[in-house]
């Protein structure tokens, strides 16, 4: 099952599944809803998602805080919270990972999918150089020798733009800036060539000329790997830049999706257009912004149709209070929440 | 060297002169989080201060109210030299002189209720005498910041993030001061709330005639809510001017580079646009570059800019930069071919 050497080639390593159509997505979610038992009863955290994420496409999962965007990701790769429950279907590389014992899933994940967060100590073990933690998974899921992982992560330090890798693979995180820890834990989660990659705010906690780096990085490191990548982020602007495809969420859902032109060009439903709105720009300077009143939901008292109903400065009619609008197609692809599709004041 | 000295009449509320503000490093050089920084703010306007983490803008603002020591230079708060006041006089200019913070969660005491918190400065600066006239300045307070007066009974954790920073804007106003400096009030909130307090920051300053120093990395919020900006880097003030010169014609390459790496919510835009994308991270504030500051980054930098530290020069009316291919750079870094890496 695993080399003892050589350099790995792209597809089928440690007990990868069989070779696989390009036209199949890399991670498919269906119907899925995660429940969270806290102690102020059920919180519904996530409800009814679907989506999915070719090879060399990157999906931008956008929405507030408590939108569900990134316990979306995490119970979707098997990390939800222990007191999370999960239900619908996941499937990574034409596996259905919600039926795979746990060891399995946590080999397929380890070998296939690489992680970002938003802060990157979080990802970095401050006594190991590096070089150690980016050597660490060739050595795990691809059977390197140490002295060959060691190698890789010189290399791997060098794609991500590390200057003198060779030097700075024995440096300890601390010695790092925001940005250059970033970088590595980037290398980190390219350690075992993933098929798809998990970007969580990457860039929230750096500054604008340190995002515009990360940004550039990611979308060659895409073109040229042909990772897929799931970048979720509360930032139109980097949305805008970085993604194929869109899906905006509230309350737990998705609102609307499609392809990023689409969603810029004719956002469909409420909320995008008075999000898209809300951001300060040139043409409003000196002028009030039209704001959405109100703070989003929490996941513990949702209300019962449209979750965005109380804060919709639309307000379609007591239908949208009461029940809950279907995810409609408006253009190929392109699907908005909403009883009223293609009315622009619905 | 005073700045702004040559734009137009307008009192000035606060002003830092030649300000400089070292942090001692144990066994080494210290860190200069400001060098050398000149700021006037004048009464009613809002002066956005942008850079990013490691400029020195937060401790900028600190040094304005005092909260750390300058090393050297001049502060100056309505004409009075406040550099040396001790602990006891600086009470009084705390008065004048307020702060809104990045998070409300952290500079709300949590065990204290949303009234007391909004009721210290008044018990501070002896504002009311009786509890009862307490309680209607507290509720007065909380209805100007967008608030129900009954919320004076609940504590921090009750509230959301925006009903927050809306209580730390209302103590902020308790003592009725001629300037507040704004440090990221808008950075950790949502994004449907950040519209919402901007909205009310504007409105409060239109009402009140208030005057704010506001920092933020964000800068289309600075540009949204300033009359003027000035962009550090590294201890410096690198740009002034009006958002419409700093954000149409930068004359300094560090502006340019930095309103390029803005993202724009527009996909073909983004797709089309030439970034700017500097190479590496800022240096150490303890350890500056010789001659420009900027010049370890700079796509335009020139062998003598290692040697010459360039002041702040007026580049169009009312338009500052310290560079001295200032407006020459930035047409070049722009210009099809020159200055443009791929970020690796």
């Amino acid at each position: 099952m695993r080399e003892r050497s050589g350099r790995p080639t792209r597809p089928g390593h440690a007990g990868a599944p069989a070779r696989r159509d390009p036209a199949e997505p890399v991670l498919a979610i269906e119907d899925l809803t995660v429940t969270i038992g806290t102690r102020r009863g059920p919180a519904r955290a996530v409800a009814g998602v679907d989506w999915s994420v070719r090879a060399g496409q990157t999906l931008a999962l956008v929405g507030e805080s408590g939108s569900g965007k990134s316990m979306t990701v995490l119970a979707a790769t098997g990390l939800a919270p222990r007191a999370a429950r999960v239900t619908g279907r996941v499937r990574l590389l034409g596996e259905e990972l919600t039926v795979l014992p746990e060891p399995r899933r946590r080999r397929l994940r380890g070998r296939h999918v690489g992680f970002v967060f938003q802060d990157p100590m979080t990802s970095l073990n401050p006594v190991l150089t590096v070089g150690r933690q980016v050597s660490e998974g060739c050595e795990e899921h691809l059977g390197m020798t140490r002295r060959q992982a060691r190698e890789r992560a010189v290399e791997l330090l060098d794609l991500v733009g590390i200057p003198s890798p060779r030097r700075r693979a024995d440096a300890y995180p601390h010695q790092f800036s925001g940005g250059m820890r970033q970088r590595v834990v980037i290398a980190m989660a390219l350690s075992c060539e993933p098929d798809l990659l998990i970007a969580d705010e990457p860039t929230t906690a750096l500054d604008v000329t340190t995002q515009a780096q990360i940004v550039e990085l990611v979308a060659d490191l895409r073109r040229r790997l042909g990772t897929a990548v799931v970048w979720i982020t509360h930032d139109l602007g980097v949305v805008a830049g970085v993604a194929d495809t869109v899906a905006v969420m509230y309350g737990g859902r998705i609102v609307e999706q499609g392809p990023v032109d689409a969603v810029f060009a004719a956002p469909s439903h409420p909320y995008t257009r008075a999000l898209l709105a809300a951001r300060p720009d040139p043409a409003h300077r000196g002028r009030e912004l039209p704001a959405i009143q109100g703070a989003p939901p929490s996941p513990l008292d949702l209300p019962a149709g449209c979750a965005f109903w109380p804060r919709c400065p639309v307000r379609g009619d007591a239908r949208c209070e009461h029940e809950l609008p279907p995810l409609v197609p408006v253009a190929p692809g392109h699907r908005v929440r909403t009883f009223y599709p293609g009315r622009e004041d619905a | 060297m005073t700045a702004d000295a040559a734009i137009g009449p307008g009192e000035t509320v606060a002003e830092l002169a030649d300000l400089k503000v070292w942090f001692p490093v144990p066994g080494g050089a210290p860190v200069r989080a400001v060098d050398g920084v000149s700021l006037r703010v004048r009464r009613g306007e809002t002066l956005g201060l942008v850079g990013e983490s490691g400029s020195g803008k937060s401790t900028t603002g600190l040094a304005l109210l005092r909260l750390v020591d300058p090393t050297a230079g001049v502060v100056r708060v309505d004409g009075q030299d406040v550099t040396r006041w001790s602990r006891r006089r600086l009470r009084g200019l705390r008065r004048r002189v307020a702060m809104v913070f990045q998070d409300p969660q952290a500079s709300l005491d949590p065990r204290r209720t949303i009234g007391a918190s909004v009721a210290e400065p008044l018990v501070v600066h002896r504002l009311a005498d009786t509890a009862a006239a307490r309680r209607r300045r507290v509720a007065e307070l909380l209805e100007m910041v967008g608030l129900r007066a009954d919320l004076a009974d609940r504590h921090p954790h009750e509230l959301s993030g925006g009903q927050r920073q809306r209580v730390g804007i209302a103590r902020a106003l308790a003592g009725e001061p001629d300037l507040i400096v704004l440090d990221e009030p808008i950075a950790s909130l949502d994004l449907s709330v950040q519209a919402q307090i901007m909205n009310l920051l504007r409105g409060l300053q239109r009402d009140l005639g208030l005057t704010y120093l506001f920092i933020a990395h964000d800068l289309a919020a600075v540009e949204h809510l300033s009359d003027r900006v000035a962009v550090m880097y590294l201890g410096r003030i690198v740009e002034t001017g009006t958002p419409e010169q700093l954000y149409g014609e930068p004359a300094h390459p560090y502006t340019a580079a930095l309103l390029s790496a803005i993202p724009v919510a527009d996909p073909r835009v983004e797709r089309h646009r030439r970034r700017i994308i500097l190479s590496g991270d800022v240096p150490s504030p303890a350890d500056p570059p010789s001659g420009c500051r900027f010049r370890t980054r700079c796509p335009q930098a020139r062998p003598d800019c290692a040697e010459v530290d360039p002041a702040l020069v007026e580049v169009a009316a009312g338009q500052r930069a310290a560079c001295r291919y200032a407006g020459e750079a930035v047409r070049a870094m722009r210009a099809p071919t020159a200055g443009e890496g791929p970020g690796r």
